[in-house]
């Protein structure tokens, strides 16, 4: 059985134009975020999928998270529907994203026994866990009790990786998890993602629109542009296919354009 | 441990969990909240002098009297407002700080989710229900000497649970609408403060608005408490405001999480909670 099985999993919003036609009608269009995106992942295994903003990563991730429901297709973690089992499939995943997303009056460890509940994590549990957990992805036990709002960006994502690790999910959801980090704190948040695979047997969807980081960690790529996963394969079966010399080339080769050229926000 | 009650232990964990992120919310806020509780004394204060003024004003009423009659109604209504917004921050505030997506992803049922902060409102509101009462009750001189506070208490918690019920519907709206939903959830506040009583009788509303008073809970909350804390009234004799209050709880509580899963099943389709959408 896949980790992850996904099939012509479609997803598309209704957004405003700003104009109105008439007083109160406002004019609206349908924009297709997945058109169709079929996929496989085996346990174990780390999946990048590149993309520009706006290419479907982050809605295709919110979809596997069970955060939106679909238009059509379907998608299935560890054999359970992610859109009919949503309970199952909560208690498997777990997810980081571009921005930490704390309260941030609270310190790291408040926000972390907060998470750690919902998993049906104890007090006397967490007592011991949290403070492990942090010591291991680097945070000093100094600052556990600081306001998260005092505390960088990169210490901030590390808390947010420790609290998708307090709740030891076999599939790990990363949506840009090194976006805007300073390059130590990014190497850092790499080398702890290599640790969770190799200790945990964790199975990882990486979304990134960063190369060397999806070359780094994964063992697959996809590209993903428009909505449409145009293709999913090792770093060298993507560079023969588009007959590149770098995983650069081959995105530029396989959708006309750069990863950094800025589309329609997700 | 079977299944049944794994899944319970589970579920009341997560309850335990959201309580004790309030108690957080409380202590890392306290300042914000004294200011908050300032105000509310100042704005009870200002309808409260109201029984005095028209003593002043040349008007003969029983001052005592209608001063706890106004006291009680600015109370409730206080309480009221603290349980609409602990229950609309379980949407407003996890959306403000972007935990949202965290906390809807978690394998919590909605339902106990919503308890949780249900019941951090109930004990976080009667606190501040009675300091409020106590402090204001300073400002006068009220003849309390007959007063039953515990069946005005059992009154107010049991009055909590079709509160909570109406909340659950407010708390959907900015799901529904980011921008606007918290402010939408007043409209349901305001329609109470007017059908229920708070301040004068409900017979003087036309006839039409005291329809809507008989199936609004602040009208049995109001009286009962008023009959406990002027006349004395004892617990036995709340049965007559407690049994409303108990139907209309058992309406609005599977209706307000009707009303919440429909919102969040919108908002999913819509993509709505995100942070920045």
């Amino acid at each position: 059985m896949p980790a992850v099985e996904v099939q012509n999993l479609r997803k598309e919003f209704v957004r405003s134009n700003g104009r109105r036609s008439g007083l109160l009608r406002r004019n609206r269009k349908r924009v297709e975020a997945l058109k169709g995106v079929s996929f496989e992942i085996a346990r174990g295994e780390c999946v990048a999928i590149l993309g520009q903003n706006g290419s479907g990563k982050s809605t295709l991730v919110r979809l596997l998270a069970t955060l939106l429901l679909h238009d059509g297709g379907s998608a299935t973690i560890f054999g359970h529907d992610v859109f009919r089992e949503t309970r199952a499939v909560r208690r498997l995943v777990n997810r980081v994203s571009v921005e930490a997303s704390f309260f941030k009056k609270m310190s790291s460890t408040e926000n972390l026994s907060y998470a750690a509940r919902f998993y049906g994590m104890t007090p006397g549990e967490t007592r011991d866990e949290i403070p492990r957990i942090l010591e291991k992805v680097g945070f000093p036990a100094d600052r556990r009790g600081e306001a998260m709002e005092g505390l960088s960006r990169g210490m901030q994502q590390k808390v947010a990786l420790a609290r998708a690790l307090l709740t030891q999910p076999v599939l790990l959801l990363l949506d840009e998890p090194t976006t805007g980090l300073d390059p130590r704190s990014k190497l850092e948040v790499q080398d702890f993602i290599r640790e969770v695979r190799q200790i945990h047997d964790a199975t990882i969807l990486l979304c990134t629109h960063d190369l060397d980081e999806a070359e780094a960690l994964a063992e697959r790529i996809g590209i993903l542009d428009d909505g449409d996963l145009i293709c999913l394969d090792t770093v060298d079966g993507i560079k023969r296919k588009y007959h590149s010399g770098t995983l650069e080339e081959a995105f530029f080769a396989a959708t006309g354009h750069g990863l950094e050229d800025v589309k329609e926000d997700e | 441990m079977p299944g049944a009650a794994a899944a319970l232990r589970h579920e009341l964990i997560g309850l335990a969990g959201v309580f004790e992120r309030n108690v957080y919310l409380v202590k890392r806020y306290i300042w914000w909240d004294v200011a908050f509780f300032v105000w509310t004394v100042a704005n009870t204060l200002t309808i409260v002098f109201i029984a005095k003024g028209i003593e002043a004003g040349g008007g003969t009423i029983d001052v005592p009297r209608v001063t706890t009659i106004l006291l009680v109604g600015a109370v409730v209504w206080a309480y009221l407002g603290i349980i609409f917004e602990i229950l609309t921050e379980t949407v407003a505030w996890e959306r403000w700080e972007g935990t949202i997506e965290y906390t809807f992803m978690a394998p919590l049922s909605r339902p106990i989710h919503l308890f949780g902060m249900g019941a951090f409102a109930i004990v976080y509101g009667v606190v501040r229900a009675v300091l409020l009462f106590g402090v204001v009750a300073v400002f006068f001189s009220l003849q309390l000497s007959h007063a039953n506070f515990p069946a005005a208490l059992l009154v107010l918690i049991v009055a909590s649970i079709p509160f909570i019920g109406i909340g659950m519907m407010t708390a959907v709206l900015p799901l529904i609408s980011p921008e606007k939903g918290t402010q939408l959830g007043f409209i349901a506040q305001g329609i109470l403060l007017v059908v229920s009583g708070v301040y004068y009788p409900v017979s003087v509303l036309p006839e039409w608005m005291q329809w809507i008073s008989v199936i609004s809970p602040a009208t049995y909350a109001l009286d009962g408490m008023r009959d406990a804390i002027i006349n004395g009234a004892g617990i036995t004799a709340m049965w007559e405001h407690i049994w409303p209050l108990i139907i209309i709880g058992i309406v609005s509580i599977p209706l307000g999480l009707e009303v919440f899963r429909r919102g969040e099943r919108y908002a999913k389709k819509h993509g709505k909670l995100k942070r920045s959408g």
